[in-house]
């Protein structure tokens, strides 16, 4: 096996499993904390990348963006939270499903009445271009830089849940609203405050990510659901599971795709091999999603108590 | 008889005189629009038998659209059109994936169940999109439509009350089953399942039949929506599809026999008209005619509960 190859494809599932980590987050905690099922959250993604490719044109620098568009995109969440997506918790989730699909068709028509039909491209910044030897492969710089961030992001929140009021408050909110609530904690900004750190985070992916593929309308919709895939896998409101899952499922879509060829060629013909791989490898983390509801609906790592 | 019903009832007459008047309007596109609405109409009318009666919430209905589809696509290819084997294959494989996905999904339940269905949809469409010899993600075109006996296909009229006929039919098959005890069962396991239990019905098999029958009605569906456009490609399975036809039930009213079918009206005139009628109000607004189709959406999630069925009915209760 090509050594370098191996490395890329790896590299490239943990950059895959760390953007997933970063939607799949705010996902987790908005779904385990108020029952609440947000397909609009991509939309979060897609406008993270367009505020941060708005700066970064006018005034050249990727961290600016980075700084301009963090804070926007949690605006924007607090924004939706408090204006509708507050009004649905009372609902079934069959109407959260709607509703939220009516917002991503609202979300991306706006960007496409700001922003035009056309995608918009990053460029890499200047700091992080140029590639990098590691264990016999040529990596970009700007993608360990998204695999760091990502990690870095995952620790800072698991501090901010495991070691400060906020989260403290947070894990209470989830395991027990009423009580939190009879406590006299304002449960409504809480959950606002929940919205806003989940709609930054997935904003950062977006942004991340737009260097690489570009800022286009409907790139929050092709994520989305695989981060749903990602905290059914790692159980509904569990962190640790949405961080577990998350790479699981990016390395296995990533060397999915590249190996399940040479894999299934080990005990059928090359030519069925070649035409059953793609289709396999593109369906491997739903079979994956599927079996696991089967086996352990509560997923790999359910939060211990709700 | 109900304000609905009534409602129904015109709905239907009004298609089964449409052809007339569009004849003599002189407008043969709106054949297109009114084809497409009563196929698209026969696949809800089926999301409504699981959604609206069972309380399955399925995220991944379209994947028996496409499946459908793709059962007449796939032996045209083979340059068979014989239309027996077309809908044979449809219903078969239609009922078969229900029956194989809904033992697996059927164990879960609630958001789960949403989950599920939708991965077994997801499935289906990357195994298209990856199958290279039936046009991968650029889809395949049909070139003859199915061969039945005494009618012609070909013939836009014969096609359009062929599917209207089907409708008419999935709407009574629909008002039989919910009306019989096994639907009264099904009912129940969606009001309480563990109560259904304890009363020592099996439920799991009679939500599995369900699930079955409303996975042949669409898949039956899907083969005349393939015969319609003549082409066809995996854009059918998309996860947003499956969206949409909720959106048309729950619009409709769900649990409501004739629910889907003004759900379908509204949906497909809105999505035919919104961007003319918005172009009329200020000229370059009608691109951005999915705003306000996401904002009804919204609105009639968090204002019109019931549907379009719920208003019929209002009066009655007044």
């Amino acid at each position: 096996m090509d050594l370098a190859l191996f490395t890329t494809q790896m590299l490239n599932g943990l950059q895959l499993g760390v953007l997933l980590f970063l939607v799949a987050a705010g996902l987790t905690l908005i779904f385990g904390i108020m029952d609440f099922i947000n397909l609009a959250h991509g939309a979060f993604y897609m406008i993270g990348a367009y505020f941060c490719g708005t700066v970064v044109a006018v005034t050249g620098s990727f961290l600016l963006g980075l700084l301009v568009a963090l804070p926007l995109t949690a605006a924007v969440g607090y924004a939706a939270e408090v204006s509708i997506a507050r009004s649905l918790y009372t609902r079934d989730h069959l109407d959260h499903v709607l509703a939220t699909f009516g917002l991503i068709l609202i979300a991306d028509t706006s960007v496409h009445f700001f922003w035009g039909a056309e995608g918009m491209g990053i460029p890499t910044p200047w700091w992080a271009q140029g590639r990098v030897p590691f264990a016999g492969a040529e990596i970009p710089v700007f993608r360990l830089v998204i695999v760091c961030t990502g990690l870095a992001v995952a620790v800072g929140l698991w501090l901010l849940v495991s070691r400060t009021r906020l989260g403290m408050l947070i894990r209470a909110g989830a395991s027990n609203r009423a009580m939190v609530q009879a406590l006299g904690v304002d449960i409504q900004r809480l959950f606002a405050i929940v919205f806003a750190i989940g709609a930054a985070m997935a904003g950062l992916a977006g942004l991340m990510i737009a260097p690489i593929t570009e800022a286009s309308i409907g790139m929050g919709n092709e994520i989305i659901i695989v981060a749903f895939v990602v905290i059914i896998i790692g159980g509904i409101g569990s962190i640790k599971g949405a961080f577990i899952g998350a790479l699981i499922v990016g390395v296995i879509d990533t060397m999915g795709r590249s190996y399940l060829d040479v894999l299934l060629a080990t005990f059928m013909t090359s030519d069925y091999a070649e035409t059953a791989a793609p289709a396999l490898s593109a369906m491997l983390i739903y079979i994956l999603m599927a079996a696991i509801l089967v086996i352990r609906p509560q997923g790999l790592f359910p939060p211990r108590t709700r | 008889m109900k304000g609905e019903t009534i409602a129904g009832w015109g709905l239907l007459a009004l298609l089964a005189v449409a052809p007339f008047a569009i004849a003599a309007a002189g407008q043969p596109f709106l054949m297109d629009l009114a084809t497409r609405l009563i196929i698209i109409a026969i696949g809800a009318v089926s999301l409504n038998l699981i959604l609206g009666y069972g309380g399955m919430v399925s995220f991944g209905h379209a994947a028996f659209l496409g499946l459908g589809a793709y059962a007449v696509g796939i032996p045209a290819y083979y340059d068979i059109y014989d239309g027996w084997v077309h809908l044979l294959a449809a219903l078969a494989v239609g009922a078969a994936f229900a029956f194989v996905t809904g033992v697996m999904s059927l164990r879960t339940k609630g958001v789960h169940f949403i989950m599920i269905t939708m991965a077994f949809a997801q499935m289906v469409y990357f195994l298209f999109v990856s199958l290279e010899e039936y046009g991968a993600d650029d889809g395949l075109v049909i070139y003859e439509r199915s061969a039945v006996p005494l009618i012609d296909l070909h013939d836009d009229t014969t096609f359009y009350y062929l599917c209207l006929l089907s409708l008419i039919a999935a709407l009574f098959i629909v008002h039989r089953v919910v009306n019989a005890r096994f639907g009264m069962v099904l009912q129940g396991t969606k009001s309480n399942d563990q109560r259904m239990q304890a009363l020592g019905f099996p439920t799991f098999r009679y939500r599995l039949v369900a699930y079955m029958i409303a996975g042949a009605i669409c898949a039956y569906a899907g083969a005349l929506l393939g015969n319609f456009t003549e082409f066809i490609s995996p854009d059918m399975m998309d996860w947003t599809r499956s969206g949409e036809l909720i959106f048309m039930v729950v619009l409709g009213g769900t649990g409501r026999l004739y629910g889907p079918i003004f759900g379908v009206a509204v949906f497909i005139l809105l999505e035919e008209y919104l961007e003319v009628i918005m172009n009329a109000v200020h000229p370059g607004a009608g691109v951005y005619w999915h705003f306000a189709f996401g904002l009804l959406l919204v609105l009639v999630v968090l204002f019109a509960r019931g549907g379009i069925s719920g208003m019929l009915r209002r009066p009655e209760h007044a």
